[in-house]
Order: structure tokens, then C-alpha cells, then sequence
């Protein structure tokens, strides 16, 4: 009985190991393999690794929130315009100046918590489907941003470019803000009461109510922390384009990946299970592909063929894997 | 199927749980009525034959593929993989037809042919490696996408046949009462009597509804799930053929022809009244809903309004219509103490 109980213990250990970094291991060492045998430069050089890293901030960022939404089990398809909004209206308010950089990110953190805010309020309270209210979320923020920018509009000032392209000593600091915002993320999720709740309403939303959790303030609160971080990407591509552009956000399709990012780090669609630093290890495995795919001379096309694929491929591997535990 | 007929003697006449599931999603026809009688008063000749079929026409690729998303919603799926499959349809068909009409049928044929796969793919990998349909089919757009773009360079090559464009460009003229009527509302009208039959007056329709509504219970019965899920992936997938035809027929061969109408044709299929995640639906509805979307385009170019402006109407509708449909459906739920 007690052998049972400790063979039972080892198999549920060995599940929340999460296997995607089995997967970013093995995709980093064939990519590193391909790449020496085939593909042009070295690999693991310091400039192609901080070219992953660039790669992944982006994505990451927005990322690390949407790992919020899913795991309450909502989704926010709203991010990616969200994430031009900020970007135009940061760049636009500055106009180059640095004295209205405070004004700037005042007014693009109002933006993105007060759309985070109306997504929760359309899941919880409206019961509307997340994905249409936040589908709908995008299409007025599109229409809206669309009507008042057709190209870049104003321009950050050069103090602001360090987010994009500033050192502190060696280190990058797009490196540092993407370290942050996965040690935040991870934190909030593992240390904090939040994001036991979040863990507790996405598990079954119904007794996380009976056991007294306001679940309707936990989903809210998860769709805030995903509009947050959707302005952090746009503050850190602004800065990184020196202007912001209406076409930025979707032209990366923020949405699907970050969704994509998730679901292939482990998190399960429907809420409960998974966390940041799966969704990390997704982020990394798309930048890894990418500059493989960019150091073999495979074009871009190529590249997304086979990322449909490998997200097929890597959820297929997860949900495979579950089921053997399962039984 | 000796099952199956049992329970459909048992159940009331097919005909009649039709018409009270058109009765419980009334408001879309509803607001479709109201939409088509605003755009009349705005321009009068809009119910005119003429220009009502030619709405029609234009309406017909959304229809169609609200038509088929509704398939895969009810069993408790997405299809988001439609536009890319549109895309592909229309530069595949171009470039392998090369404006040559010798080529046209065989060309089809290859299309469905493709469709037919992806369905099947996309049904396979949700049924028997357990990939949520969100995920596969969200591969697959990218996949499709990128093989469109891949195949063609990134530009479109070659050219649609004039035969193969006549589905979706051509009329047939001088039809007494109506004057001009395109082909494609006639395709239109033939895939909805199909899709309705199939939908309400078919075992496959009341079993797509049960393994939307509990797969388990559904399965329990001695419905086969994954022949029923792949069946309504593939019925998604050959409707966004039809749809690439008769849209690369009437708008020409574009890289983008077919972007972000996967997400139109969900919006239509809920607002005929379809819940997400499975277990509801009615074809007539979904139609209306895919009508609807079109007329309200229709009605904001009407209206004058700056294009912008109109997605950001499109966005607030989408989110009142099924907010709208959610408090009905807690009212209603309250109304009967449950």
C-alpha cells in the first residue's frame, strides 16, 4: 500500500516537471547542431544568444499576462491592438520630449488597466465569452486607433530608447525588463494570495466561490495584469522603433502567439494549471527557432509553415503525456 | 443508426424542434429585419431586386462559412484556420490554373481535395492526440497561411479562369421579377437548404449537438465522438473552399483575401444564437447572423462613416449581441427557479 502511495508520489512529482524545458533544451542543442553543421555564424555566441533574448522580450512580456487570463480559464485576444495603442499614444504624448516622458506612461497605464478593467467586467459580470468580448475589445481599439493614426505619430525621446537599447554594465536592458516582469509574474503566482486564487478559480470556478473567493475579482484582476503587460511590450517596441505605428501590434500578432506561447508552456486552455515559467520556456523555443531558421537562410514563409507545426506538435506531446499519467 | 431512429420517432417531428429553436433565437432576425429596414430608408432601392441580390451575393462567403464554423462550435470547437484556408484557396487556385479555363474543374477538384485534408487533420489531431481545437486549428491558420505565401512567393502569381471566376462574377440575366441574379446567390441558396437538411433533419446534425453538449454522456450512448468531430472539420473546411471560390470569383486574387474572417464567422455564428463551447445551435440563425454582420457593414458604409470607425461599431455589436443573449439566457434561467 505504501509502495502504491510512494510509486503514486513519484509519478505526480514527475508531472509537474514541466516537460517543455525538456523541449527548450533539446530545441536549443538541434538548433546549435543544425546551425554549425549548415548554417552561417556560431550559435552560441554572445551576440546570437542576446539576439534570442531580443526576440523573446516582446512576446515574452506580453506573454507572462496572458499566462494570467488562461489560467483563470478566460483568454484576452485584445492585447495586440492594446499593445499599438500604447505605443502610438506613448510616442504621440512625447513627441520627443523628455519632460512629458512621466506624462506619457501615466496616461498608457490608465489606458491599459481601465481596458483590462472593461475585459473583466465583460467576462465576469456580462457573462459574455472571453473570446468575443475581447475580440470585440480589439476590434474598438483598432477602429478607434485607426480613425486618429495612419502611420508613426510623434516620437519617443532618446532618454526613452534606453528601455530599448540601453546597457547597465553588460547586461542589456530589455534583458533586465523581461527578467522582471517573469520574476514578478512567477512571484504573484507562486508566493502571493492572488495568485493562489487565480490558480483556485481557473481549477473550478465554482468552489472557489463556495470557499469564499470573490471569483469575479480574481478573473478582473487577471485580465488587468494581462493589459499591464501588454503596455509594457508596447512601451518597450515604441522605444525599440523610436515611434509608434498603428500596425505594430497586429504586424506581430501578439494575440494568437502569446496564446500560442502559453498553450505550448504547458498552461492548459481551460484554466488551473501551468504558469510563467513555462510560457518562458515557449517564448524561447519560437525566438531559438527563429534565429535558427534566419542562420540556415530559411525564409520567412518556410518559418511559419513550420511553426504551425511545431505548436501543433508540442501541445500534441503535452496532451499526450498527461493522458499516459492519467492512465 | 437503428439508435439514431429511435430516438428521432421518439422526439417531436424534426420540422417542429426546428422551428422553436428559430423561435428561442428570434433577436437576430429581429435585429436583421431592423438593419435591412434602415438601410432601405437610408437608400430606397437597396430591397430592389437587383441590389438585394447582389447583397446577397456579397453576403455568400460569410454565410457560407458561418454555415460550417457552426458545425465545429456546436460540437465544442473553432475552426480558426477558415481564412488562411480562403487564402490558400484563392492563390492555389491561381496559380495552378494559371488563367488557363482548360484547368478550372480539375483545379477544384484539388481545392476540395485540399479542404477535405485539412478537415481532416484539423478534426484528427483535436480527436486522437487531444489538442484543444483553439491551438490545432490556430497551427493550421498559420500553416496555411504560410504555405500560400510560400508557394506563390509572397505576391500573387498567375490568374483565376474566367470560368472559374463565374461563381462568384457572373448572372444570369433578364429572370423575370428579379432581373439579374448572380450565381452565387443560387450557390448560396443550394448550400443552405443542404447545410439546413444536414444540420436539423440528420442524425449527424443531433449528434454534433450531443457531443457538443457531453462528450461523455454522448459517447456513453454509442455516438462514435471522433467520426462526429472530424466529420464537422471537414464540413467547416470544404465550406471555406466554397467560400475562396466564390470570393476569388468577385474580389480577384490578394495575399490577404481571406484574413480575419474566421473571426467574422464566429461572431456570426454567435449571434445567430450558437453557444460557444458546444451544445447549441440552429442553422437558419447562423445564416442570419453571417446576413447580419453584412448588412451592418452594409448600413455603416451607408451611414458615411469613416472605415475605422465601422470595426469599431462592428466590435460593440459583437459584444452587446452576446451580452445581450447572456442576460437573456440568466433571466431565463432564473424564470424557471433554476
Amino acid at each position: 500500500m505504501s509502495a502504491l502511495a510512494a510509486a503514486a508520489r513519484r509519478r505526480a512529482r514527475r508531472v509537474r516537471v514541466p516537460i517543455i524545458w525538456f523541449l527548450l533544451v533539446a530545441t536549443f542543442l538541434i538548433a546549435w547542431l543544425l546551425v554549425s553543421l549548415y548554417g552561417r555564424g556560431n550559435f552560441v555566441a554572445t551576440s546570437t544568444l542576446l539576439n534570442i533574448v531580443e526576440r523573446a522580450t516582446a512576446l515574452g512580456i506580453v506573454a507572462v499576462g496572458q499566462t494570467f487570463t488562461i489560467l483563470v480559464g478566460s483568454l484576452d485576444l485584445s492585447v495586440a491592438y492594446l499593445i499599438s495603442v500604447t505605443a502610438v499614444m506613448a510616442s504621440y504624448i512625447m513627441q520627443g520630449d523628455p519632460s512629458r516622458v512621466p506624462l506619457a506612461l501615466v496616461v498608457v497605464t490608465a489606458i491599459g488597466l481601465a481596458v483590462g478593467f472593461l475585459n473583466g467586467l465583460l467576462v465576469t459580470k456580462a457573462r459574455i465569452n472571453p473570446l468575443i468580448a475581447t475580440l470585440g475589445m480589439g476590434l474598438i481599439l483598432r477602429g478607434l486607433l485607426n480613425a486618429s493614426f495612419q502611420n508613426f505619430a510623434g516620437a519617443v525621446s532618446p532618454s526613452f530608447q534606453l528601455l530599448a537599447y540601453g546597457m547597465l554594465g553588460p547586461v542589456p536592458i530589455p534583458l533586465i525588463l523581461f527578467a522582471t516582469v517573469v520574476a514578478a509574474g512567477a512571484l504573484v503566482l507562486a508566493r502571493t494570495r492572488f495568485g493562489a486564487h487565480v490558480y483556485a478559480v481557473g481549477g473550478d470556478r465554482a468552489t472557489a466561490r463556495l470557499s469564499g473567493i470573490r471569483a469575479d475579482r480574481i478573473v478582473i484582476g487577471a485580465h488587468m495584469v494581462a493589459s499591464f503587460t501588454a503596455v509594457l511590450t508596447g512601451l518597450y517596441l515604441a522605444s525599440r522603433l523610436r515611434s509608434g505605428a498603428p500596425w505594430i501590434g497586429p504586424d506581430g500578432v501578439y494575440d494568437l502567439e502569446s496564446i500560442a506561447a502559453v498553450v505550448v508552456g504547458g498552461t492548459v486552455l481551460a484554466g488551473g494549471r501551468g504558469g510563467v515559467l513555462g510560457t518562458i520556456a515557449g517564448v524561447l523555443i519560437f525566438a531559438i527557432l527563429d534565429v535558427m531558421f534566419n542562420q540556415l537562410g530559411i525564409g520567412s514563409y518556410t518559418k511559419q509553415v513550420l511553426r504551425g507545426f511545431i505548436i501543433i506538435g508540442a501541445v500534441a506531446i503535452y496532451a499526450f503525456r498527461s493522458r499516459e499519467v492519467v492512465g | 443508426m437503428s439508435d439514431a431512429r429511435t430516438t428521432v420517432t421518439d422526439a417531436p417531428p424534426a420540422w417542429r424542434a426546428a422551428l422553436g429553436a428559430i423561435g428561442r433565437v428570434a433577436p437576430v432576425f429581429l435585429v436583421l429585419l431592423i438593419l435591412i429596414a434602415w438601410i432601405t430608408y437610408l437608400n430606397p432601392r437597396f430591397i430592389e431586386p437587383t441590389f438585394f441580390l447582389n447583397f446577397l451575393r456579397r453576403s455568400a462567403p460569410l454565410m457560407v462559412l458561418a454555415a460550417g464554423q457552426l458545425f465545429v462550435v456546436v460540437t465544442g470547437g473553432f475552426d480558426l484556420s477558415q481564412g488562411s484556408l480562403v487564402t490558400l484557396t484563392v492563390l492555389a487556385g491561381a496559380l495552378m490554373a494559371f488563367g488557363d479555363p482548360a484547368n478550372t474543374w480539375w483545379v477544384i477538384l484539388v481545392l476540395y481535395g485540399i479542404g477535405f485534408l485539412v478537415g481532416v487533420f484539423n478534426g484528427s489531431v483535436t480527436s486522437f492526440l487531444r489538442v484543444p481545437s483553439f491551438i490545432t486549428t490556430l497551427g493550421m491558420l498559420l500553416t496555411l497561411k504560410g504555405t500560400a505565401l510560400l508557394i506563390t512567393g509572397g505576391a500573387p502569381r498567375g490568374a483565376l479562369p474566367p470560368n472559374f471566376r463565374a461563381f462568384g462574377r457572373n448572372f444570369i440575366e433578364d429572370v423575370p421579377l428579379l432581373g439579374r441574379v448572380p450565381w452565387a446567390v443560387i450557390v448560396l441558396l443550394v448550400l443552405s437548404v443542404l447545410f439546413i437538411y444536414l444540420f436539423h433533419f440528420t442524425v449527424l446534425g443531433k449528434q454534433a449537438l450531443a457531443v457538443g453538449d457531453n462528450q461523455r454522456a454522448a459517447a456513453l450512448a454509442g455516438i462514435h465522438v471522433a467520426r462526429v468531430r472530424i466529420t464537422a472539420f471537414v464540413i467547416s473546411s470544404l465550406s471555406a473552399v466554397t467560400a475562396g471560390i466564390l470570393l476569388g470569383g468577385f474580389s480577384g486574387v490578394s495575399i490577404n483575401v481571406g484574413d480575419g474572417l474566421e473571426l467574422e464567422a464566429i461572431s456570426a455564428v454567435v449571434l445567430g444564437g450558437a453557444a460557444l463551447l458546444g451544445g447549441r445551435g440552429n442553422m437558419p440563425a447562423a445564416l442570419a447572423g453571417a446576413l447580419t454582420l453584412q448588412a451592418l457593414f452594409t448600413l455603416l458604409n451607408f451611414l458615411g462613416l469613416p472605415s475605422p470607425i465601422r470595426v469599431t461599431v462592428q466590435g460593440a455589436i459583437i459584444i452587446g449581441a452576446v451580452g445581450y443573449a447572456a442576460w437573456r439566457a440568466v433571466r431565463a434561467g432564473q424564470e424557471r427557479g433554476a
